[in-house]
């Protein structure tokens, strides 16, 4: 067993089971990974080995006594630095936690550790989950395993890299406007972003209160059915989720596909897009109506107007949350200059990065005295037109096939110059976001050798449908299977 | 639309930013552009649309008034960068006259 960071969740569960390998052999597998491709991909900002091996040792023993019945029972995870964990530096990757160390977890660690999962480290994103490429992490970029030049995508880059490079079994991200989506279809894993209200919050730093969602990345669908319903349900401290029953996903994605409805928009193959992209979900499309599903054209007409409506509502939100960092609570405080208002200047101004910068003041003008009504109220009334346009479609179909990036991953650098060209990536991503759908990519082929995936957008709190739909796909396919040579 | 230097002094000052010059002469240009792509919104006929603001459709949810214990309060405080006595230290902001 000397490739064991291959192995999927669920392969690695059931070698565990009948006692082939220990977690501490998983454990050491993942962190020799790490030591040996991490100085080139930079995926962690942390890494936890201390705690990692006490918590192997710890899965072994229930093991070998057989007294948990957990899937994720000593199973490595990677987990975005947005989550907090308790006694484990959390930064946002920002310098304005640089050093902050939570004594607390969020809701979704509480119950993997409750689990016996092994938390590896920390992994890397754009500030405050504030951008689609890693580059905005206020300490170094993260790099794409398929091609070191390229970005993974963002803001979860750090936790899709490391997955893609076998650092880890399953990874936890977050995903407002596409943040768990674009870098799993860049990297070349699938990834789940759940309806909003799907699974607690709590403890999860904010960046748009209104849209912000969690979820894993896996190397297989199936595996991402096995963690869901570990993160999913009510939570007491996130008043945002609401009493709605956790499907048995691991139950349901066994079912075939047969005579499922799938739309497919035009308005999200446009001119410009590239050719490789558009090919893989045209096949992908093809490959579907082979398992017995029915494509069905669709219109959502109002998609053009979601980036424009996200990025007025997105930093006015972030304005308001920024606005806890102030050098007094917690984080970053510089004291010499010679009032209280000199201490939120400059601790926030040597703390916070451009883009972080640059969203509080959009979201400052936007939401300022005279302008509310023309910025604010107009996103919320449009958000309401994307809405509809997802309810009338699925009047018709179950579920509504996509593109996730018009392109796949660019060059390091190639965009960090222009945000508005930056925002525009977020096309096919942020309409689902803006309707609180649930929306799952998976790995559909290559273009120009770099990885394509596939979006599955799905009603709220109907999970249990992508979920079906993307495993049944990859039981037909092995994209997912492929790797990346470091 | 362009942002002047002037309004983008405003706002990073009712945002509590401190910039540069170099800050401002950036942000002023990005800013101005951000700002025209999000105007094509004004364009959008919203007669009777009514706003979204949240899609859980929950409202007022409250819970027992219950103390619960954080059992962690003596952590939190000592998150911050100054703190005495289980207290926040702030600095003065009233002159004794």
């Amino acid at each position: 067993m000397s490739e064991l960071h291959k192995l999927t969740l669920l392969q690695a569960f059931t070698g565990l089971r009948n006692k082939e390998f220990t977690s501490r052999e998983l454990t050491e597998a993942c962190f020799s990974q790490i030591k040996k491709f991490d100085d080139q991909v930079k995926s962690f900002i942390t890494l936890n080995e201390k705690e990692a091996y006490e918590q192997a040792d710890a899965a072994d023993e229930k093991l070998k006594n057989g007294d948990s019945a957990s899937p994720l029972l000593g199973i490595p995870v990677a987990i975005k630095d947005i989550f907090c964990t308790k006694d484990l530096k959390t930064t946002s990757a920002s310098k304005i936690l640089e050093n902050y160390i939570p004594p607390f977890d969020a809701t979704t660690v509480e119950k993997l550790r409750e689990a016996g999962a092994v938390f590896l480290g920390k992994t890397n994103l754009d500030e405050f989950a504030m951008g689609g490429s890693t580059e905005n992490s206020g300490f170094f970029p993260t790099h794409n395993p398929w091609d070191l030049q390229r970005v993974p995508g963002g803001s979860s880059g750090g936790s899709a890299a490391a997955l893609a490079a076998d650092m880890c079994f399953y990874s936890l991200g977050t995903d407002t406007g596409g943040s768990i989506r674009e870098p799993a279809s860049f990297c070349g894993i699938s990834g789940l972003k759940v309806s909003y209200g799907r699974v607690s919050r709590y403890g999860v730093m904010a960046m748009t209160s209104s849209l912000d969602t969690i979820g894993p990345f896996g190397k297989t669908v199936e595996d991402i059915a096995v963690i869901l319903k570990y993160m999913a349900g009510q939570d007491p401290k996130d008043s945002t989720t609401p009493d709605v029953v956790v499907d048995d996903y691991s139950a349901e994605i066994m079912k075939d596909i047969r005579g499922l409805k799938i739309g497919l928009p035009k308005e999200y193959f446009v001119e410009g897009m590239d050719e490789g992209v558009r090919d893989r979900v045209l096949e992908a499309a093809k490959k579907f109506e082979e398992m017995g599903a029915e494509v069905i054209d669709i219109s959502l007409p109002h998609t053009d107007l979601a980036v424009a409506a996200y990025y007025v509502i997105c930093p006015s939100e972030v304005s308001s949350n920024m606005a806890r960092f102030d050098g007094i609570k917690y984080g970053l405080s510089k004291r010499d200059g010679k009032d209280l208002l000199d201490i939120y200047l400059d601790s926030r101004a040597q703390g916070f990065g451009a883009e972080v910068k640059r969203r509080i003041m959009i979201g400052t003008y936007a939401l300022s005295a005279g302008y509310y009504d023309a910025y604010y109220n107009k996103a919320m009334q449009v958000r309401t037109l994307v809405r509809q346009d997802f309810e009338e479609a699925y009047k018709q179909v179950d579920v509504i096939l996509t593109p996730v990036a018009p392109a796949p991953a660019y060059k390091l650098g190639e965009k960090i110059g222009d945000p508005l060209k930056m925002y525009l990536e977020d096309v096919f991503t942020i309409p689902a976001s803006l309707a609180g759908l649930c929306g799952l990519t998976v790995p559909a082929g290559f273009t120009e050798s770099l990885p394509v995936g596939i979006q599955l957008l799905g009603k709220r709190f109907d999970e249990k449908t992508i979920l079906r739909a993307g495993h049944q796909f990859q039981l037909v396919t092995d994209y997912h299977k492929q790797k990346p040579q470091l | 639309m362009k942002l002047s230097h002037k309004e983008v002094e405003h706002i990073a000052t009712l945002a509590r930013l401190r910039l540069t010059e170099e800050e401002k002469e950036k942000y002023s240009g990005q800013l101005s552009g951000i700002l025209d792509y999000v105007e094509t919104l004004s364009a959008v006929d919203t007669t009777d649309v009514e706003p979204t603001s949240q899609v859980t459709g929950l409202t007022n949810i409250a819970r027992a008034d219950q103390v619960i214990e954080s059992g962690i309060s003596e952590e939190l405080v000592a998150c911050a960068p100054k703190s005495a006595d289980g207290y926040v230290v702030v600095p003065k902001i009233f002159e004794n006259k």
